[in-house]
């Protein structure tokens, strides 16, 4: 078993941008202390943006708006079909339009306390100031938010917060949002700022006297592979959720850009944070491709339980009242059912593993409408949550007006990502990451409807401010694609395909991420030990090996060729799974989305080690073991608890 | 279940494409229609086939990436339902059902079932937008929306945007698609300053990218996986006729 040597220790890191002062002051500072660029100069100098989420495509729609030359790439058939488009829930905002206490400093302190105490006061601080800004951009867009009967903006409650703070777009918020970026993206387009470049796939970065200067992409129709050059490049190409295999995201998710600028020198931070979310629909055998979640929100209303015995095969309907555990209500009294999603979906995979879960394979917990239905009316429950009743419906065949929902925890978004300074900046000068690429603002675990809120924080609002104190170093020298240092990225590429074609083995790549994706759920999912850590990096060593030598590719490079772009995509993730689980061992606390067995409270709770762990990991790739640089975490507005729910 | 399948092959945009029969055992009532077709590639590459191409992401009926005709019908049988919703609860055992590409001259074939439906971005990019560019925004509560219209326009707002509204039309219209954003946009204030323009400019873009015209046949709901009302197309018409009187 792996023992010695997986990492080793190297030079702590510091964020350089973030101005000093009262936290309240530092975005005013930064903005007023970088410098501009001249708007005649802006055409001048271009900027690549990978990803048209909602962190990618209102970065590019913005960036186009203020002059800039953009290109934009994505590796579906249009900028609309990001994955964020998927969003559900809601975007959370500070504007305390319910008058219920809430304000910038709220959401500021709920983040950080959400995430365990595992963020930056800086970004996380900038990001409820901005959140504000963000709504009123939105219905500008013509978003069509809910409404009140008087015709202004509703608001609910969401995920572990006691304000009612969640601006939603009923069960499809990701969807308009979404659609509102990419019409200004779009726009830019017409104007001809912004050139798209849909069915494109970055494989490689490319670096220029230690700077990034552009990418190697794939035309995924024609397998051309093309070589993009401009002054900086700005990654937006989502989370990595999809080493689990299954997970809630979509199928082409994956960590390419991110993992080959990793490669490149950019430090890839606390890659074990990873948040699994409480309300997804079950599995219900082994051709499942990938899990569906259901919106948070329903906890808002619905009751989860299972029953007190053990092994109890009963129809739900039948089991009376004293016969069944609300065990949320039961352990969490002052929170209940809206307890943060780590701590709920601990709970439930504690409760299936006594034996009391419920459905195929035992892996589930019931989500029950029917004090909700009685107290508000099947009419009031319809409107709030009628998509999603009926997308369950059609997933499990059971209508949850009826029988109660099934629910069991998934992989969901991950916290970790690119390590970035407060401008956004990798440690590689001129690439920037925004949205769930990067590792920012969420810490060890995520509150709900703040994942869109950082998306479109960063991609409006923080990094077309930011990324011009780069910008107005430039322009910088022409590259042209004869650049050694271009020729070089666009042959590596072209290598690892000949040789990912050519392998002829008998394996198909799925099979190879289903087995991957199989191994991080047991031994990196919801609690890790170090024993299981262990063996899984000696048995993804393993699996990477024969992947390798027995993968099956069929076709060729100059076609569409899906069986290839997996394939590419999975040998990344065999890479960053590794590293997932080196950061999961060394941080022998528990915290957020990281739980340790060896870590807990008497009563079974995750416990935080501030003395040893309140740091951000950034590791450092070597191409063999990774080096671990450790970006202390000062707390000087937020006193550091041991987050208590009960 | 047992199952056959029918499936358009097409190497790439100049093959000219077949119909080919595959038999499948072992299908599960709880596999989606997507996951059917991955167990068909797994074995394919197995044994040294080319697999067969199909457009999907999400998986959750809410990106529009995915498509297919399924026995003749844009995203099967079941009303309201994506193929990659579609379950085969909803198929059963010797069923043989045929699959194939979007067909529309606007949507050529990539390869297999995959097609370029580029045109709806171009649409899109006519005038389907509010120009507010970052940072112009009002304080979102200045701008009241009756409750209502923000339903409506909700409603219009859902499209997926996939194309299947195309692909069941006789005339291969794309008249829903681009009637859902002269919807939502014309039912919010914040639309207002530019309604008669972006009428205008994406009917021209539709006509531009070879859509056929609309004869109200109604096709193109009844396929939507998200209900798009066919009121949309009504409401289009009004305010195109509008924006010809104030032209001329
Ligand atoms: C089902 C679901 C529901 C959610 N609900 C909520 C919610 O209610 N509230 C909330 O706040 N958050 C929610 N989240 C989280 C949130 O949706 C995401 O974190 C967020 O949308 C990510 O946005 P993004 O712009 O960073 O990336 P994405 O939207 O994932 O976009 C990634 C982009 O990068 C492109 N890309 C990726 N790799 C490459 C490559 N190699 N080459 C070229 N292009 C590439 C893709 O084409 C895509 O355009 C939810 C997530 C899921 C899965
Ligand atoms: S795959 Fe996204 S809608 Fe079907």
């Amino acid at each position: 078993m792996s023992t010695v040597n997986l990492f080793t220790d190297g030079e702590p890191i510091r964020d350089t941008k973030a101005p000093e002062g009262p936290v309240e002051q530092r975005w005013d500072k930064r903005r007023f202390g970088g410098k501009l660029v001249n708007p005649a100069n802006r055409r001048k100098l271009s900027v690549i943006v990978v990803g048209t989420g909602l962190a990618g495509g209102s970065a590019a729609a913005t960036l186009g708006e203020l002059g800039y030359h953009v290109k934009s790439f994505c590796y579906q058939d249009s900028p609309r079909r990001a994955h964020s488009i998927a969003a559900q829930g809601g975007i959370n905002a500070a504007k305390n339009y319910r008058n219920d206490g809430d304000s910038i400093q709220r959401l500021f302190y709920d983040t950080v306390k959400g995430g365990d105490y595992r963020s930056r006061e800086s970004n996380v601080y900038r990001l409820a100031q901005v959140s504000v800004e963000i709504i009123d951009q939105c219905v500008a867009q013509g978003v069509p938010f809910a409404r009140e009967y008087g015709g202004l903006l509703d608001t609910r409650s969401f995920g572990g917060v006691q304000v009612s703070r969640t601006f939603y777009a009923r069960g499809q918020t990701g969807q308009q949002l979404l659609l509102g970026a990419y019409q200004a993206l779009e726009r830019q387009v017409a104007a001809g700022t912004v050139e798209m470049f849909t069915r494109h796939e970055m494989l490689e970065l490319i670096i220029v006297d230690g700077a990034a200067r552009g990418i190697v992409a794939r035309d995924m129709v024609t397998g051309e592979i093309e070589t993009h050059t401009a002054d900086a490049v700005v990654l937006a190409s989502g989370g990595y959720g999809n080493v689990f295999f299954l997970s809630t995201n979509a199928k082409g998710c994956n960590v390419t850009a991110t993992w080959r600028a990793h490669r490149k020198g950019a430090l890839f931070a606390n890659p074990c944070y990873t948040q699994i979310h409480p309300t997804c629909i079950p599995q219900s055998g082994d051709h499942q491709s990938k899990l569906t979640l259901m919106s948070e929100s329903l906890r808002n209303d619905g009751r989860v339980w299972v029953p007190v015995a053990k092994g109890d095969k009963r129809d739900p309907r039948e089991i009376p009242e004293d016969e069944r555990d609300y065990y949320l209500e039961r352990i969490y009294p002052s929170f209940g059912n809206l307890v943060p999603r780590d701590i709920a979906s601990r709970a439930a995979k504690n409760v299936c593993d006594e034996g009391r879960g419920v459905g195929p394979g035992g892996l589930g917990v019931y989500l029950d409408f029917a004090d909700a239905i009685q107290r508000l009316g099947r009419k009031a429950v319809a409107d709030k949550y009628g998509n999603l009743f009926e997308m369950y419906e059609r997933i499990t065949g059971e209508d949850p007006f009826e029988v109660p929902m099934r629910i069991y925890p998934a992989v969901h978004y991950t916290m970790g990502g690119l390590w970035v300074d407060y401008d956004l900046q990798s440690t590689i000068p001129g690439l920037f990451v925004i949205g769930e690429a990067n590792f920012s603002d969420h810490g060890a675990n995520r509150l709900g409807a703040s994942a869109l809120m950082q998306g479109l924080a960063d991609g409006y609002f923080v990094l077309p401010n930011t990324i011009s104190d780069y910008l107005a170093k430039g322009p910088f020298p022409k590259v042209g694609d004869d650049h050694e240092a271009v020729v070089e990225a666009r042959e590596s590429v072209t290598g690892r395909i000949e040789r990912l074609l050519s392998i002829d083995g008998d394996r198909t790549p799925d099979s190879f991420h289903r087995e991957l994706g199989a191994l991080m759920w047991e031994y990196c999912g919801m609690e890790r030990t170090d024993e299981g850590l262990r063996k899984a990096i000696d048995r993804i060593r393993e699996l990477r090996e024969e992947f390798w030598t027995r993968v099956k590719v069929p076709g060729e490079n100059e076609e569409l060729n899906q069986a290839l772009e997996k394939a590419g995509r999975i040998a990344d993730f065999f890479e960053l799974a590794e590293l997932m689980c080196i950061d999961a061992l060394h941080r022998t606390e528990s915290c957020g989305g990281h739980f340790r067995a060896e870590s807990q409270t008497p009563d079974g709770e995750a416990l935080r080690d501030d003395e040893h762990f309140a740091y951000v990991a950034a590791w450092e790739y070597t191409g063999d073991a990774p080096v671990l640089h450790k970006e202390n975490l000062e707390y000087e507005n937020v006193k550091m608890v041991q987050r208590s729910y009960k | 279940m047992k199952l056959t399948l029918k499936i358009w092959r097409q190497k790439n945009a100049d093959d000219p494409g077949r119909m080919v029969p595959y038999e499948l055992d072992d299908v599960s009532p709880d596999m989606s229609f997507l996951e059917m077709l991955d167990v068909l590639n797994e074995r394919l590459i197995v044994e040294g086939e080319d697999p067969v191409a199909f457009d999907h992401d999400c998986r959750e009926g809410i990106c529009g990436m995915c498509s297919l005709v399924i026995d003749g019908t844009p995203h099967g049988p079941q009303q309201a339902t994506t193929t990659c919703q579609l379950h085969m609860r909803h198929f059963k055992d010797g069923d043989v059902i045929t699959i194939e590409p979007w067909r529309a001259a606007a949507f050529p074939v990539i390869k297999d079932l995959v097609v370029d439906r580029s045109a709806f971005d171009r649409i899109i990019q006519a005038g389907g937008y509010v120009s507010a560019p970052t940072g112009s925004a009002p304080e979102a509560a200045s701008i009241p929306v009756p409750q209502a219209d923000a339903h409506a326009a909700f409603d219009a707002a859902t499209c997926i945007g996939c194309g299947a509204c195309v692909a069941a039309c006789p005339n291969a219209s794309a008249m829903l698609f681009t009637a859902a954003k002269i919807t939502h946009l014309g039912l919010m204030p914040q639309g207002q300053p530019e309604r008669y323009g972006r009428v205008t400019a994406m009917v021209a873009q539709m006509d531009a990218e070879g859509f056929g015209g609309c004869t109200n046949t109604g096709e193109c709901t009844a396929v939507c996986p998200k209900g798009i009302p066919f009121e949309t197309i009504s409401r289009l018409n009004a305010d195109l006729l509008k924006a010809t009187r104030k032209a001329s």
